[in-house]
């Protein structure tokens, strides 16, 4: 279980990376450490990485799914980026509601996204 | 970390914890590996197993029971079977919790009928007061 979580800043914006095999409590305490960081940097989005999780059950996509509310809720966006195929079919299949969770191929078109999503705010 | 190796045609395992869950995941990665299905089968597996050995944590009594994962051989194909058992409080209705949504522990409602969505074959038995017993099986094509 890792202590410290990694969540790297850049800009006005954070990099969350997830992978391996988590246990329930580590992807908890992600998810605090996240919230806690977005409002104590103020960072306008964030990005959640998630092509290094092999597996996404329903209770990972649920926690996944209120991290995006919360930030929200604190005034940044989250996007999560790099989900693999056959994890986003599982999850399709297995019903998770993701609707509202904004999504992106890959680190970097997330990263496109959400200076997009500041161009529309600043407008 | 536990694996299949290739004597091990079966392997059971107990579960007490959240801690288990990860063993369950990577033995059934492991034996899906083996069987040669595909990614997304050996995903849907995995995510099945996962819900299934989640269940036996949060419902069971005390939160134990045991899994079994065992290697199937057919004629052209092989796969994989998993039987998750607890000597829990049971199920009185089967209809109610196969349905999407419904929830006694305040999760999302999907564990057991998204299960039967992501497995080629899934059976439940389970009485009121007489504990649980699902199996799943997933087939290389």
């Amino acid at each position: 279980m890792p202590d410290d979580v990694p969540i790297i800043r850049m800009g006005q914006n954070l990099l969350v990376t997830l992978q391996g095999n988590l246990e329930d409590t580590t992807v908890e305490q992600i998810e605090r450490a996240v919230t806690r960081e977005v409002a104590r940097t103020r960072a306008t989005g964030v990005l959640v990485d998630v092509n290094g999780l092999s597996m996404v059950d329903s209770f990972v996509a649920r926690v996944i799914a209120r991290l995006v509310a919360m930030v929200r809720l604190l005034g940044a966006q989250a996007t999560i980026v790099g989900l693999q195929p056959a994890v986003a079919i599982t999850l399709v299949e297995l019903g998770v509601p993701m609707a509202h969770v904004r999504t992106a191929l890959n680190a970097e078109q997330g990263m496109a996204r959400l200076r997009g999503s500041h161009d529309e705010l600043v407008d | 970390m536990m694996s299949l190796s290739t004597e091990d045609a079966l392997l059971t395992m107990t579960i007490n914890g959240e801690a288990d869950l990860l063993r369950v995941r990577s033995t059934l990665r492991a034996a899906a590996q083996y069987a040669g299905l595909s990614l997304t089968a050996e995903t849907k597996l995995v995510t099945a197993g996962s819900e299934l050995a989640r269940n036996i944590v949060r419902y069971a009594t005390h939160g134990q029971g045991m899994a079994s994962i065992e290697r199937l051989e057919g004629s052209s194909r092989r796969g994989v079977r998993a039987v998750f058992s607890d000597t829990g409080p049971g199920i009185a209705d089967l209809d109610e919790v196969m349905r999407d949504g419904f929830s006694t522990g305040g999760s999302l409602g999907l564990g057991l009928p998204g299960s039967r969505r992501l497995v080629d074959e899934f059976s439940i038995d389970s009485a009121a007061g007489g504990g649980t017993t699902v199996t799943i099986e997933q087939w290389a094509r």
